[in-house]
Parts: structure tokens; sequence; C-alpha cells
């Protein structure tokens, strides 16, 4: 695919993919999901998967990070296969947020971020000053060292999900993994975990993730991935990606792909039905 | 980023060597005056009895140093009763706290994952029914191993009917509760066809009681907890993360699904163990975790208080049995009228606040 290509070009992504999927099959029960797909993300870049519901996203992303087991293929970190590694050991890399984990009543922002460094503790070694510093960093990292000693229930769903992140950046790895980290959240509250998300990215960060709203997958990723039921249809930088065809192609979506005013990518609107003025 | 200065509170941790751990002081203070009041009401009930013996008299016998009557009466006759005591409240605590820990449901409690009821079930089989190769089996074994088989399989079958790519804890309280009352149904049908006498005697052991422990009773409940409190306290650490559901406990690097197993098997186990020493000791397991969370103040249910606020209600229940009223009552008659209304007192009083 030309659009791929220039896309390495330009971000100098080539060589080495921390991440990536070869000739995966994944079904839940006799039903396969996903079949003989190949990926790689991209070190250093924000790598967002779009589709339409049902195409296997997340699917694919929990196959990556190693919370299914592909019945073929191998899903291959940092060289090595995932499944071969000890799942502690990975934890280490790869820093995983589910779509919408649900914390214990009454549960402290700062217990639930301290959670986060458990794949770097034992039974005799449960919190050292290490774990502390990385923890206090996570918290102000995500701006919520001011709401340390509330509740996780207390708080609202932008600022649960920040500390959510909190938890999954305490785990001290350069690779995250979210599923739907805007899930239930209002626009405000999405962008402003977005923001976030690329902070991490501009920290050194790799991160991919599964989003919903094309706009905003567009406006906070260098890379996309689309699917549709099951296999890849286009990959690479939004600006290649989307286009008026490949929306029509992946969601049957007949929309207009323009400018967007307030930056450097594309913006999707949407042709629906009522109040549009054009044929 | 801003509002950096502002020190974050997480919690302080404690250094001894190659040990660390955070540091609780309310947590640990809290825990350290259950572990007095459970040693206090031990001697006590152990004091208390128709040859009444002082509390120094009592810890005196206890590290050797008593006189001869005294440890007779206290080693032979009060030790039995006052250790399965203390073994079944840890046992139903600890066992209650890992099952509300796992359904992530305090309703989850052995009482209503079948394990009780399937112990009795079988229990009750054993007293009425002669004749016949199960019957054969479950006295060539005794009452309290067939007891713990029965509550082994039954809470094993819930666990297997509940799995789904998963344990979800709805689900597992919905099947608990319908394989209860199969069991509860199997029992009333035993009574009712039963000889008079045997159903006597299996009512007594439905209700849950100390009485007439003998040193032999207790020696297997000892051990057995032993080994199997010694397993939890092991993969204690590795449950942790698993209050944030299995994906997030995958994601933080731990193999939930066999952590989970292991923990449920010793919480089953643990169970049975405590039913085949007392009965079915009600409202213990359910309650006991819940109190300790509210005391200890954590948001999950703690371990080690969980057993301390079982031992303590199970032989203050004991203990108040046989002093406050009138005639001796068995234990499970007291441990529900007092759990229930102090579990009812703390929900009010932080509605109240």
């Amino acid at each position: 695919m030309a659009a791929q290509d220039i896309t390495e070009i330009e971000s100098g992504v080539n060589d080495v993919s921390r991440l990536a999927a070869r000739g995966i099959t994944v079904g839940y029960g006799a039903r396969t999901v996903i079949d003989d797909l190949d990926v790689a993300i991209p070190p250093g870049v924000i790598t967002t998967i779009i589709g339409p519901n049902g195409c296997g996203k997340s699917t694919l992303l929990r196959t990556l990070s190693r919370l299914l087991k592909p019945a073929r293929g191998t899903v291959v970190l940092d060289g090595e296969d995932i499944a071969r590694l000890r799942t502690r050991d990975v934890a280490k890399k790869l820093g995983l947020l589910p779509q919408t984990p649900v914390a214990p009543e009454g549960l402290t922002v700062a217990d639930l971020v301290a959670r986060g460094r458990h794949p770097h503790q034992s039974w005799l070694r449960q919190w050292s000053s290490d774990d502390a510093a990385v923890v206090e960093r996570a918290l102000a990292m995500t701006g919520v060292a001011d709401l340390a000693d509330r509740p996780v229930d207390a708080l609202s769903g932008g600022q649960r999900q920040r500390v959510w992140i909190s938890m999954t950046l305490a785990q001290g790895t350069d690779l995250l993994l979210l599923d739907e980290p805007t899930t239930y959240l209002d626009l405000a509250h999405a962008i402003d975990v977005l923001d976030l998300v690329d902070d991490l990215h501009e920290s050194g960060c790799t991160v991919m993730m599964v989003l919903h709203d094309l706009n905003l997958a567009t406006r906070y990723s260098d890379n996309l991935i689309v699917m549709r039921e099951g296999s890849i249809l286009a990959q690479g930088h939004p600006r290649d990606v989307i286009t008026a065809e490949l929306l029509r192609e992946a969601f049957g979506l007949r929309a207009k792909v323009i400018d967007d005013p307030v930056g450097d990518r594309p913006l999707i609107v949407p042709i629906g039905r009522t109040h549009v003025e054009i044929d | 980023m801003n509002g950096t200065e502002l020190k974050p509170s997480v919690a302080p941790g404690v250094r001894l060597g190659h040990v660390s751990f955070v540091w609780r002081p309310w947590m640990v203070c809290v825990t350290l005056l259950l572990a007095a009041a459970t040693f206090l009401v031990f001697c006590l009930s152990i004091g208390v009895g128709d040859f009444p013996i002082g509390l120094s008299r009592v810890i005196a016998t206890m590290l050797g140093r008593g006189e001869q009557v005294d440890e007779f009466v206290i080693m032979d006759l009060r030790m039995p009763r006052a250790l399965a005591g203390l073994v079944v409240g840890i046992a139903l605590g600890v066992s209650g706290a890992i099952t509300q820990s796992i359904a992530r449901n305090p309703l989850a409690s052995p009482d209503i994952l079948g394990i009780t009821t399937g112990a009795s079930a079988v229990a009750v089989f054993g007293v009425t029914v002669s004749g016949g190769t199960a019957a054969a089996i479950v006295s060539s074994v005794g009452l309290s191993a067939a007891a713990l088989a029965g509550g082994l399989g039954t809470g094993l079958l819930v666990y297997f009917l509940a799995w789904r790519r998963g344990i979800d804890g709805f689900r597992l309280i919905l099947i608990g509760i319908s394989v209860s009352a199969v069991m509860e149904a199997i029992t009333t049908w035993l009574m009712l066809t039963a000889d008079i006498r045997d159903v006597a005697r299996a009512q007594a052991w439905l209700i849950g009681s100390l009485d007439n422990r003998s040193w032999n009773e207790v020696w297997v409940a000892l051990w057995g907890s032993l080994v199997l409190l010694v397993v939890v306290s092991c993969v204690a650490f590795q449950f942790k993360p698993l209050h944030f559901g299995d994906e997030v406990a995958a994601g933080l690097g731990v193999r939930y699904s066999t952590v989970r197993a292991v923990m449920l098997l010793c919480a089953v186990l643990l169970a049975g163990v405590a039913v085949s020493a007392a009965g079915p000791v009600p409202f213990v397991a359910l309650v006991a975790p819940q109190v300790a969370m509210r005391l200890v103040r954590c948001p999950t249910p703690p371990m080690v208080a969980s057993a301390l606020v079982g031992a303590l209600l199970l032989i203050g229940s004991d203990l108040l049995a046989r002093t406050a009223l009138p005639i001796s009552l068995p234990v499970g008659l007291v441990t529900a009228t007092i759990g229930g209304p102090f579990l009812v007192y703390l929900l009010v009083r932080a509605n109240l606040r």
C-alpha cells in the first residue's frame, strides 16, 4: 500500500517495532473474529485502531496485550514471543488499561495508583522508596496529585480515567495500550484525557489505543489502523488514510473530508439525511 | 506541570532489611487491638465454667506454670472447646474474606456459595440414613470428613457451573443460591423421612455447636486450617490486584485464573474444615469480613482482621451462650443474633455520616 510506505519514510519507523502480530487468528469459542492478521506497532508514536462496531478493534488490542490467546500465530514483544514470556515480565514492559475498569468502593486515588507497582514488587518487597517516588511522579504527571486522598468512586468520569491512566503509568512501562479510554466521557473530558495521552507520547511513550470517535482519532494519532470485519483495511498517517472512499468502505458512512480549520489533520464531516444542504 | 509542590499522600513505607511493606498506622493498631481482644476472650472463655478459674491462672497454666488441678480442667476439659472456637472463627473469617473478594460482592459468603449447605446435607444424610453403600461410606470415614467432602464437592460444583470464560461475581452468587436451595431441600427431605431420634441429633448438628469437642477433632481442624492459612498468606500478595477485576490484574502481570482458583479452593476447604468441626455456624463468614473492613477502614476485606473478627465473634458468642443466658445454647444461635444487628449498626452509622 502506497500510503503506508510514505508514512514509514516520513516517521522513520521502518525497522524495529516494539509490538507486532504475525499471522494471528483470534476468536471467542467457535466464532472467529480475526483471521490471519499481521500488524506492527511503530515505536514512539500514537497508534489508534478505528473501525465499525464488532470489527475486532478491541479483540486486536486485547490479543496484543496477551489478554486473549490467538488460536494461531504469535504476538511479538521486543523480539520475543509474548506467550513464552512470564506475564509478570510482560507487565514490566507493557501497560494496559482495559475498557471501563472498576475500583473497589472507597479506595483512594493514591492506593489505586500504587497498585500499578505490583509487577515490580514481591511478597517480601511490597513497598520501597522507589515505588513511592514513581507513584508520586505518576500522580503529578496525570494531574491528579491533589486528589490523592479522595476515593476513586467520588471523582468525575474524566478524573477517574486520569487516575486509571496514572496507575498504568506507575507500572513504569514506555508502551501503553488503552482500550477506549474516552468511553462514557463528554467531549471536553475526552479531549482532556487525549491531551494527557499526547503528553505521555511527548515524554517518550509508545501508545496504542482503540477509539470510537473518528475525528478525535484523526487529531490525536500519528498512525491509524482502520479495521473492518477482522482485517486491516488501511494503515498509516491520518492525512494519507482518511478519505471519503475509505470511510464509505470501512463504515458504510457517507462523509466529506475537509481540512481541519484549527489543525493540520483532516476533518470528517458525516453526511446524514437531515439538515444537510449538499446533494 | 503545576501542583507538583503539593506533596501527594502516598502511603509511607517501612523497610526491615530486604522486607518492605506499606505503613498504615490505623490498620496496624486496630488489628493489634483485635488480636488482644481475641486473646482476652479466649482466656475468659477458658476460665468460665462450673469451676471458675481467674485470668492470671489461665495464662499461667497455658504457659505451663499452673497448678495441677487447673491444668487438668484447662488442658483436658476446656482447651479443646476454646481452640475449636478459635480455629473455626478464623477459618470462617478468612473464607468469607476470600469469597467476598473474588465475587466482589459482600453477599458471597460460604453460606451462600453452597459450601455450608452441601456439608450439612451430607452430614444429615450420615446421621439419618443407615444401610446402603453411601451410608456405609459416610460412617466409615466419619461424619466430619463426610461433611468436609460434601462442602468441597458442592463448592466446586458451584464454581464450575458459574465458570464462563472467567468468573462473574453475580453469576457465582445466583448459582450458589440455586445449588444451596437444592441442598437445603435434600436436607429437609432427609429430616422429614428420618427416625425421630436421628432427627434430634441432626438438628443439633445443623445449628452449629462447640459442645463436646475432643482433642482429636480439634487437632484435625487445627492442622488443616494451619496448612490452608499458610497457603493463603503465600498467595495473598498475588491476590490483591484481583480486586480490580480480571483484566486489570492480567495487565499487572498476575496469572489471575490460577491465583483465583487456588484462593477459592482454600476458601472452600477452610469453610469445610470449620463446618466439619462445629457444624454450619451461620453468619460468621458473611459478617466478619464486613465488620473487619469497617473497623480497619479498608475498601477490601482485610484477611488478618477478618480472621480475628471471626474468632472474636465465635468465641464471644460461645462465651455469651454459656454464661449470660439461663440455659446453655448452641453457639450458632448467638452468632446470628449478635452478628446481624452489629452489621446493621455499622451500615446505619455509615449512612448517618
